[in-house]
C-alpha cells in the first residue's frame, strides 16, 4: 500500500473513486476531442469491451468462475436495446436501463445453474449458451430479425452541442459514460464486503462457509453482477454500432473476452482496460503487419485470430498475472491505484480437486 | 413412423459420433484432468491432413490411417509441449491454454487451407438400405460409422483393462504421487492419454467429415455436442461417454426433425443444463463428496 498515493486522496472509497473517474472523464474529453470520426468510433469500442471485460474479470478472477458464455450475455443487452429503441420507441436511457435489468435477470438464472457447477462444467454450460443463444434470432425472424439483425436509429446529438457536432464523438460520449459508471460501481464493489466475499469464496469454498458466506448466493451475485456489466455493453455496442445481429455475438466474441481479461491480468480491473484496447487495436495491427510483410489474404485474414492464440497460451505459460501483473511487478506502483489486491493469489493448486 | 425409424437411425450414427468425440474428452479429463478444448481443432487439423492424402491422389483409407497416426502425434505433442507446464496451476490456466489452442489451431487451419469448406470422401456408400421397401436414411457407412466407434471403444476398453499398460495409465490418472512412487513414469502415461484421446478424435473427424465437409469451423458443433455428450457420461466414464453420445444424438435428431434445426444447439444446451441441475457430476460418475 502506497502511503504517497494515499495522502493526497480522500479516504472514502466511493468519494475518492468518484474523483477519480470525474478526473478520467475529462481526459477522455479531451481526448475524444482531439480524435478524428473514425478513432472516435475506436475509442467507444474500447469503452463497450471495457464494460463487459471489467465485469468478466471480476467474474473470473475474482470469484473464480469461467464464464465462455460472455458473448451471448452481451446479446441480450443488445436485442433488449434495439428492441425497445428500434421497436418500442423508447428513449435510449431507459433501453440501456432496461437492456441492464433484462441482462441482470438471465444473470440470475445462468448463476443459479453456474452455481452448481464447477471447473469444466461450467465452462461446458456457459460454452452452451454461448453457441445456442444466437440460433435463437434465426429460430423467430420475425421478432429478432433473424440474419440480418435488428437495425436502430443511431443516437442523435442534443441539440445544444451544435448542429455539427460528429455524430462518432457523441457515441463515444455515451459508450465512456457507461464504462466510468461501470468502473466506478465495480471498484467500489470489490473493495468492500461484496468484494471479499467473492475473493473468499474463490479462495476456499469451505472457510468462506465456515466465516458464515452463504457460496451458492455468493456465486449467484458475482454472476449477476458480470451479466449486467454485459448487458451495458451489449446496449453500448448497439449504441455504437446501431445493429443488433446474432453474427456480432457468436463464439469468437466470448473467446475474445476471454483472451481480453487474461491479456489484461484476471481479477484486475486496470488490466480490463489494457485488454480492452488490445482487441480493438489487435486486428489493425496485425494488418498493418500482414501488409508490410505482403502476407497473402489467407494469411491476413486469420492473423488476428492466431495471435489472440497465441496471446492466450503465451500468457498463461509466461505470464500468468497478465499486462497488469507485469506492470506491478516491474514498477511496483500497481498497489497504489488498484481496484483489489493481488489477483496473483488466483487459486493456487491446492484448493482445487 | 417411417419419419420416427429415420429419425431414430440418424440419431444414432450421429450419436456414435458424438460418443468418439465424448471419448477423446473423457480420456484426457481422465489423464489430466483437464477439458480439452482444443479437442474440435485437432481433429480438425488431422482430418485435413487426411484430406490432403486423399485430393493428392492417396488411398481413402490411406488417408484414414494417417488421420489417425497424426492424432496420436499431435496429442503427445501437444501435452508434452503446452500442458506439462501447466499441469501444477490453477485449472482455469489449462482451460484457457486450451482454448488458445483451439483459436490458433483454427487460425493456422484457416491460413493453409483456406475458409472455403472441402468435401471428404465417405468410406461406403452413403446410400440408405431399403427395409420392406422403404428406403431409410442409413446405409453402408452409417454402418461402418457406428461399427467404427464401438470397435475404438472395445479397443480402448481391453488396453485398459486388459494389457499391462492399462493399470500404470490408470493409476497415475487417479493417484500420480502414488504412481510416481511405486515406478509409474507418470509423464509417460500421461503423455499416452493424450495420444489415444486425439487419435480417437481424429476418428471421429474422418467419420463426420463427408456429412460437415472439412473447414476451420466446420467440427465446431459436433465438438459441443461430443463435449455435452461427455458431461451427461459424467466425463470420468467411457462408457458413459457412448451412452451419453446416443442419449444426446437421439434427442437432437428428433428435435431436428420435429421442432427444426434452428433449435438443435438450444435443445443440447437444454439437455445439458437439466442433466447437470439434477446430477451436478454427469449420469454415470461415481458418487464423491464433494467440496460444499
Amino acid at each position: 500500500m502506497s502511503a504517497v498515493a494515499r495522502l493526497r486522496l480522500p479516504r472514502q472509497t466511493l468519494v475518492r473513486h468518484l474523483l477519480l473517474a470525474t478526473v478520467a472523464g475529462f481526459v477522455l474529453y479531451l481526448i475524444s476531442l482531439w480524435l478524428d470520426s473514425f478513432d472516435n468510433l475506436r475509442l467507444a469500442a474500447v469503452a463497450y469491451y471495457f464494460t463487459a471485460l471489467a465485469g468478466l474479470t471480476v467474474l473470473t478472477g475474482l470469484n473464480g468462475q469461467i464464464s465462455l458464455g460472455h458473448g451471448a450475455l452481451m446479446a441480450i443487452g443488445a436485442y433488449a436495446v434495439a428492441l425497445l429503441v428500434g421497436r418500442a420507441g423508447w428513449p435510449l436511457a431507459p433501453a440501456l436501463a432496461a437492456g441492464v435489468v433484462v441482462t441482470a435477470v438471465a444473470g440470475v438464472l445462468v448463476g443459479a445453474v453456474a452455481a452448481r457447477l464447477r471447473g469444466p462444467y461450467l465452462a461446458g454450460a456457459t460454452l452452451a449458451l454461448a453457441v445456442g443463444l444466437p440460433g435463437l434470432a434465426n429460430r423467430y425472424p420475425d421478432a429478432l430479425g433473424g440474419d440480418n439483425g435488428l437495425d436502430v436509429p443511431p443516437p442523435t446529438p442534443p441539440t445544444w452541442l451544435g448542429e455539427t457536432f460528429p455524430l462518432e464523438r457523441w457515441q463515444a460520449w455515451l459508450a465512456c459514460l457507461g464504462a466510468l459508471a461501470t468502473l466506478v460501481v465495480l471498484a467500489n464493489l470489490v473493495r468492500g464486503r461484496v468484494g471479499r466475499a467473492f475473493r473468499a469464496v474463490r479462495d476456499d469454498e469451505v472457510a468462506a462457509e465456515l466465516a458464515g458466506l452463504n457460496v451458492a448466493r455468493t456465486q449467484i451475485t458475482a454472476f449477476v453482477v458480470s451479466a449486467a456489466c454485459a448487458g451495458l455493453a451489449g446496449g453500448s455496442f448497439v449504441v455504437v454500432t446501431s445493429l443488433a445481429a446474432p453474427g456480432a455475438f457468436q463464439l469468437p466474441l466470448s473467446l475474445a473476452l476471454l483472451t481480453g481479461i487474461v491479456l489484461g491480468g484476471l481479477g484486475s480491473l486496470a488490466g480490463a482496460v489494457w485488454g480492452a484496447v488490445a482487441l480493438v487495436m489487435l486486428p489493425d495491427w496485425s494488418g498493418d503487419i500482414a501488409k508490410a510483410l505482403s502476407l497473402s489474404d489467407r494469411v491476413e485474414a486469420n492473423l488476428p485470430l492466431a495471435i489472440y492464440g497465441v496471446v492466450l497460451m503465451g500468457v498463461m505459460l509466461a505470464a500468468p498475472g497478465g499486462i497488469q501483473g507485469a506492470l506491478r511487478g516491474v514498477l511496483g506502483w500497481g498497489a497504489a491505484w488498484r481496484s483489489q489486491p493481488e489477483p496473483q493469489s488466483n487459486p493456487k493448486g491446492e484448493e482445487q480437486s | 413412423m417411417s419419419r420416427f425409424l429415420d429419425l431414430t437411425l440418424n440419431g444414432i450414427s450421429n450419436g456414435m459420433i458424438y460418443a468418439a468425440v465424448a471419448i477423446a474428452f473423457v480420456l484426457i479429463w481422465r489423464a489430466t484432468r483437464i477439458v480439452n478444448f482444443a479437442q474440435g481443432a485437432m481433429l480438425m487439423v488431422t482430418t485435413f491432413i487426411a484430406w490432403d492424402v486423399i485430393d493428392s491422389g492417396g488411398a481413402y483409407w490411406v488417408g484414414f490411417v494417417v488421420a489417425i497416426l497424426s492424432g496420436l502425434i499431435l496429442g503427445a505433442v501437444i501435452e508434452v509441449v503446452l500442458i506439462r507446464p501447466v499441469e501444477k496451476a490453477p485449472p482455469i490456466n489449462a482451460v484457457i491454454v486450451a482454448i488458445g489452442l483451439l483459436i490458433f489451431l483454427q487460425a493456422i487451419a484457416g491460413m493453409i487451407w483456406g475458409g472455403t469448406p472441402r468435401s471428404f470422401p465417405p468410406a461406403f456408400s452413403i446410400r440408405g438400405y431399403d427395409i420392406g421397401g422403404h428406403h431409410v436414411l442409413f446405409g453402408p457407412f452409417d454402418l461402418f460409422t457406428v461399427l467404427a466407434v464401438l470397435g475404438a471403444a472395445l479397443l480402448l476398453l481391453v488396453l485398459f483393462r486388459g494389457t499391462s499398460i492399462g493399470l500404470p495409465m490408470r493409476a497415475s490418472a487417479f493417484e500420480p504421487q502414488v504412481a510416481r512412487l511405486q515406478g509409474v513414469r507418470v509423464g509417460r502415461m500421461l503423455t499416452l492419454g493424450w495420444a489415444l484421446a486425439s487419435a480417437a478424435g481424429s476418428l471421429a473427424g474422418v467419420l463426420i467429415a463427408p456429412a460437415v465437409f472439412v473447414g476451420p469451423n466446420n467440427f465446431d458443433p459436433v465438438t459441443v455436442f461430443g463435449f455435452t455428450a461427455a458431461v451427461l457420461g459424467g466425463l470420468d466414464s467411457p462408457l458413459g461417454a457412448v451412452v451419453g453420445g446416443l442419449v444426446l444424438g437421439l434427442s437432437l435428431s428428433y428435435v431436428a426433425g420435429y421442432a427444426g434445426s434452428a433449435l438443435v444447439t438450444l435443445a443440447a444446451l437444454a439437455i445439458l443444463i437439466a442433466v447437470l441441475m439434477v446430477r451436478p457430476e454427469g449420469l454415470f460418475a461415481a458418487a464423491k463428496a464433494r467440496r460444499v
